[in-house]
């Protein structure tokens, strides 16, 4: 007899981990598959969590009650929020994590799960019966049974290695690619595609010269990912990283070996992203820059590997060292592991629905880098969101949808399952049309309601937002009724913040919406005033600062949730619709659409298209009504 | 469903009885009230009965613009069961047309194709029988309208608007590229130089929106189509019309080898005239290719003009341009009277039901009678703009001024020293306007600007 369970997730990456945590914590009995537990967590290419729009994802990760926010404040050595002279909706966390620490850490809170199993080995077959997924098989040949299938096979699907001429058939990090799961997926009528992605050299910290180099620091006053972590707790010392530059010498050696490149050579089929180019995609596509910027981060607090930032390569080592030794401060440096470029199989995101279940093979749910995204946090981000869904199903409970005006999670799903996506996908501010509401500081209140009801909330913490809810309503209600005359106290206090003085009275909420000052900076003259809670303080200043911009976009906001509102039933036939044009129809049949919203999204649907569709459902529901 | 509000012109673009303007939706009725002054009472439309009828005027500002009738009918009792007001106005073409734009300025949008319709339909004010006839009118006139929005921007329009959108995404390329990466591309001192560029944009924007206003940015007006057998005299027509020399004439048929195209006014109406190759069965590849084209002008045409020689007898051709023109606008015009006549004015007239007259291009006679005649058709409502073409300028306009507050928007952030991250979202809004114009979407132009002209991290 088979051990049964009731959902199987493969992989252990960033995605898997999400994914098998929210299905345990919601009280399913998980297994999690792995080809290494040692690499449980991995981080394979960079050593941060966050940055631009990525840090959104973290921070909404927590708020719906994934690990990745938790787990990162446990393990930073460096943290720094981007973007601080810029608007609230763009800044940004970005922490320098410890690799081995970060990695560790995630697989002792795994493995300490209640209704967790972890288990190494490969899963070479997904068992389908009738639409439907019943179980999995291992290479050794045993058997398991599930209700649920998660797939987070990250870069490991018949993953190949290339750096220079010499090619290995392995996984990052040499560890062993899953080679067997294609064919079965192919045999179920799956789409795939080959992507390939990128990492730079790890240079041995002893035999670089600090002094060539710019220090770049961390913040002074840190702040947490998690909602959940308090502040004081993470005041710690940091490790710097260190900014320096190519030069034309580089760029020289790189174009003279550009023949010897995999890419340039066409030996890799694989489509790579646009945003993380090789060093050598920078030189050739950029050649009027004549230096790049180089960052040297620290791997860890326990090792003495540092990651080179911005050179990724897949040219052979000998240019690799050549090419590293031109830059100010590695003329010296001792390449620990070499840049090199990886391909692998993922697939074609529309075959999913906006769930993350495949929309032909019910119970089989898919997150992360198979997907086409790229990113440890994008992954993460699905990886939670298949995980909460493929619990809620077996417990026959309705799955959650994030839409795209709720969070970059939402958009960034949206764009996959959308989009005709031809490079691994990252998330950058500029594709959340509603970025001004989607921001960092406000993602608990945007999304811990949904995380409570999925059942990932604790009672303390959900009435712990309640709260701030009702502090937040109730301030800004109070400043907006506090009157303020132009006596001479107020009229000092405006001329030392270098504002107009008034000339006749005002609110303190329309004093707060001038660019010199504040909320805090008011308070001289709030006598009133409560004592509140930084974060409370910090959601009246955005929404009053900004209240105008975010008007506008929540209005957009109420346009597009009706589209989304408007569901198109699972077995529509698109031929039936008269008056659609051919295009559309093709489109429409390809990507299968759950919402009219998301029809109009799709590339060739046109806005007459969609009128179309909408009388049609409407004769439809009419004739249903009959 | 959808609660935006939206207006068009309902009846037919004539100069004929009443014309009416309608505006359908949530906002429908203060919007009236924000243009509209009862001529008695001076009570507002907001306070009337439904189904009922308040006369008075429509003003732009201070400005007067017309007499009108307005109706009000509150949702759903209305063609399309939501608060619904229909202004008749008796002013003529133009002034129709000042008074759709007038209630635009009262956060209304111009109906698209067929939605007066589709909102009847999705409210459940037209039988289901009917729903496939909706989805068909609904995809019929979106082509129509997509084809003329096209063909009435005149090149140098549409290079100007692309120039526009160009500049627009390289800014907004360079802004999001910073907030992405903000450790590879710096901002400072940027906001200076957005404010030149976007100052610039502005003062673009607005002559461009001037120029529409004075008809050089479109080709609006009667679509008239001269055609005829070739050497009948079509293309000296054409130049007596316009008053110079515009189209080339030979005694050679077949001369005109491809449409040639001018507006002109004839007593205020503005006729937009098409000069064609000559009709006739020919095995000349290039003239063929003139001839076909002349035959699908003619069947996009409001008015056609068909010159007829009368110093030769008739023949196939001109049967089968008869043939052609059953059911349409017609004026005959029998041309080169200063020749001696083969083919009488009755004879004409007994193959088709249209006004004969007969004129000398060359000695330019009997032009005053088909201008009189022009005149009369029109005003008795016989001839009409066509529809679907003014409301696509009303829409082009209509983006091009989104388009320009979103600048000026811009412009107030940038004064009041908001972070450059708010800059990108109105650019992007005038770049979203500016591509409804030259029918071009969004899609992922951002994403591609922002890689091929900004060497991002990692």
């Amino acid at each position: 007899m088979a051990e049964a369970y009731d959902v199987a997730v493969i992989g252990a990456g960033h995605a898997g981990c999400e994914a098998a945590l929210a299905c345990a914590r919601l009280g399913l009995e998980t297994i999690m598959f792995t080809v290494s537990v040692e690499s449980i967590a991995l981080m394979p290419c960079n050593p941060n969590i966050g940055g631009s729009s990525k840090g959104h994802i973290v921070r909404e990760i927590d708020a719906l009650g994934g690990e990745m926010g938790k787990n990162i404040d446990k393990t930073f050595i460096q943290s720094k929020m981007l973007n601080v002279s810029k608007g609230p909706a763009v800044h940004s966390l970005r922490a320098q994590a410890d690799k081995a620490m970060y990695s560790r850490t995630m697989r002792m809170t795994l493995e300490n799960t209640d209704h967790l199993t972890i288990k190494q080995a490969e899963v070479t077959d997904i068992h389908v019966t009738d639409g439907r997924v019943t179980g999995v098989r291992i290479h050794t040949g045993i058997e398991y049974l599930c209700k649920a299938v998660v797939i987070c096979s990250g870069t490991y699907l018949k993953a190949r290695c290339l750096c220079g001429e010499a090619i290995t058939y392995t996984g990052p990090n040499g560890l062993m690619a899953a080679n067997h799961l294609t064919d079965c997926l192919k045999s179920l009528g799956i789409e795939m595609f080959r992507f390939k992605t990128g990492t730079p050299a790890r240079m041995d910290k002893r035999t670089i010269d600090f002094s060539k180099m710019e220090e770049q620091l961390g913040d002074e006053r840190i702040r947490p990912f998690s909602f959940t972590t308090d502040p004081e707790e993470i005041q710690r010392e940091q490790v710097s990283c260190w900014l320096t530059y190519t030069n034309e010498k580089t760029h020289e050696i790189i174009r003279e070996n550009l023949h010897r490149s995999p890419i340039y050579a066409g030996v890799i089929e694989g489509v790579g992203p646009r945003y993380c180019p090789s060093i050598e995609d920078k030189v050739v596509k950029f050649a009027d820059k004549n230096r790049h910027q180089v960052f040297i981060e620290p791997e860890g607090e326990y090792t003495n590997e540092m990651y080179v930032g911005g050179m990724s390569s897949s040219l052979p080592e000998d240019v690799q060292e050549k090419m590293y030794h031109t830059v100010p401060g590695l003329e010296h440096a001792k390449i620990v592991r070499n840049a090199y470029a990886i391909e692998y199989d993922c697939i074609n995101a529309r075959q999913l629905n906006p769930t993350l279940e495949f929309k032909r093979i019910k119970g089989l749910f898919s997150a992360g880098q198979f997907n086409g995204s790229s990113g440890y946090e994008e992954a993460a981000g699905q990886g939670l969101v298949a995980g909460i869904n493929a619990a809620l199903q077996v417990l026959g409970r309705e799955m959650i949808t994030l839409d795209r005006s709720e969070s970059y999670i939402g958009v960034l799903i949206d764009d996959l399952v959308t989009k005709e996506n031809r490079e691994p996908y990252r998330m950058m501010t500029s594709r959340a049309e509603y970025r001004l509401l989607l921001r960092q500081d406000n993602a608990d209140l945007r999304l811990t309601e949904i995380g409570y009801k999925a059942g990932l909330i604790s009672d303390e913490r959900y009435d712990k937002l309640q709260k701030k809810k009702e502090q937040i309503d109730r301030e800004i209600e109070r400043v907006r009724h506090v009157t303020v005359g132009a006596s001479s106290e107020v009229q000092q206090l405006l001329e030392a913040c270098g504002t107009q003085t008034l000339k006749s009275g005002t609110t303190l909420a329309e004093l707060i919406k001038r660019p010199e000052l504040d909320y805090e900076k008011l308070s001289p003259i709030d006598r009133e005033r409560p004592s509140l809670p930084w974060d409370v303080v910090e959601q009246v200043d955005i929404n009053l600062k900004y209240e105008g911009y975010i008007k506008r976009q929540l209005k957009q906001v109420e346009q597009f949730k009706k589209m989304e509102k408007k569901k198109i039933p699972e077995d529509i036939d698109y031929d039936d619709v008269k008056s659609l044009r051919t295009e559309a129809v093709q489109k429409l049949k390809l990507f299968h659409p759950v919402s009219v919203g998301q029809a109009s999204r799709i590339s060739g649907v046109s806005p007459a298209d969609i009128s179309v569709l909408l009388i049609y459902l409407e004769q439809l529901r009419r004739k249903q009504k009959l | 469903m959808v609660t935006d509000t939206i207006a068009a012109i309902a009846t037919a673009m004539s100069e004929a009885g009443i014309s009416i303007v309608r505006i359908s939706g949530e906002n429908a009725i203060p919007a009236a009230d924000a243009v509209f002054r009862s001529g008695k009472s001076g009570r507002r439309l907001a306070e009337a009965k439904s189904h009922t009828i308040h006369y008075g005027y429509i003003f732009d500002g201070d400005e007067r613009i017309d007499e009108v009738l307005v109706m009000l009918m509150k949702g759903p009792n209305s063609y399309t069961g939501e608060d619904t007001v229909e202004i008749d106005c008796h002013g003529g073409v133009y002034v129709t047309k000042r008074i759709l734009e007038t209630v635009l300025k009262q956060q209304v949008r111009a109906a698209d194709p067929g939605e007066f319709t589709k909102r009847a339909f999705l409210n459940g004010r037209i039988d289901l029988s009917q729903a496939e006839a909706v989805g068909d009118i609904i995809s019929a006139r979106n082509e129509y309208a997509l084809k003329s929005s096209l063909d009435q921007l005149r090149g140098s329009v549409r290079e100007t608007i692309q120039d526009l959108r160009k500049d627009l995404i390289y800014h907004i390329a360079y802004i999001e590229s910073a907030l992405d990466d903000p450790e590879h591309i710096s901002l400072d001192g940027y906001r200076e130089e957005l404010s030149q560029v976007n100052d610039r944009l502005l003062s673009r924007l607005l002559k461009l929106i001037r120029s529409f206003d004075n008809g050089r940015m479109r080709k609006e007006g009667i679509r008239t189509v001269i055609v005829g057998k070739p050497n009948a005299g079509k293309s000296s027509l054409l130049n007596v019309l316009v008053g110079e020399d515009r189209a080339i004439v030979t005694d050679i048929a077949g001369t005109t080898r491809d449409i040639l195209e001018e507006q002109i006014e004839i007593h205020g109406i503005s006729l937009n005239i098409i000069d064609t190759a000559g009709i006739r069965d020919t095995s000349d590849r290039v003239e063929k290719i003139g001839v076909d084209r002349a035959i699908s002008s003619m069947e996009k045409a409001d008015l056609i003009l068909y010159v007829a020689d009368s110093s030769v007898p008739m023949n196939e051709d001109d049967e089968k341009i008869i043939e052609m023109l059953r059911g349409r606008r017609v004026i005959v015009l029998l041309n080169k009277t200063d020749l001696p006549g083969v083919i009488s004015q009755e004879a004409i007239q007994a193959c088709i039901d249209a006004p004969v007259i007969r004129i000398s291009a060359k000695e330019e006679k009997g032009i005053e009678e088909l201008e009189n005649t022009l005149k009369d058709l029109f005003f008795q409502g016989e001839l009409a703009f066509n529809d679907e073409i003014c409301i696509t300028n009303i829409r082009h306009k209509q983006a091009l001024q989104d388009a320009y507050e979103s600048l000026l928007q811009v412009k107030e952030s940038i004064a009041l020293q908001m972070p450059e991250d708010f800059f990108s979202i109105d650019l992007m809004g005038a770049y979203e306007s500016l591509g409804k114009v030259i029918g071009e979407s969004v899609e992922e132009d951002l994403v591609n600007e922002i890689f091929s002209k900004f060497c991002m991290g990692k």
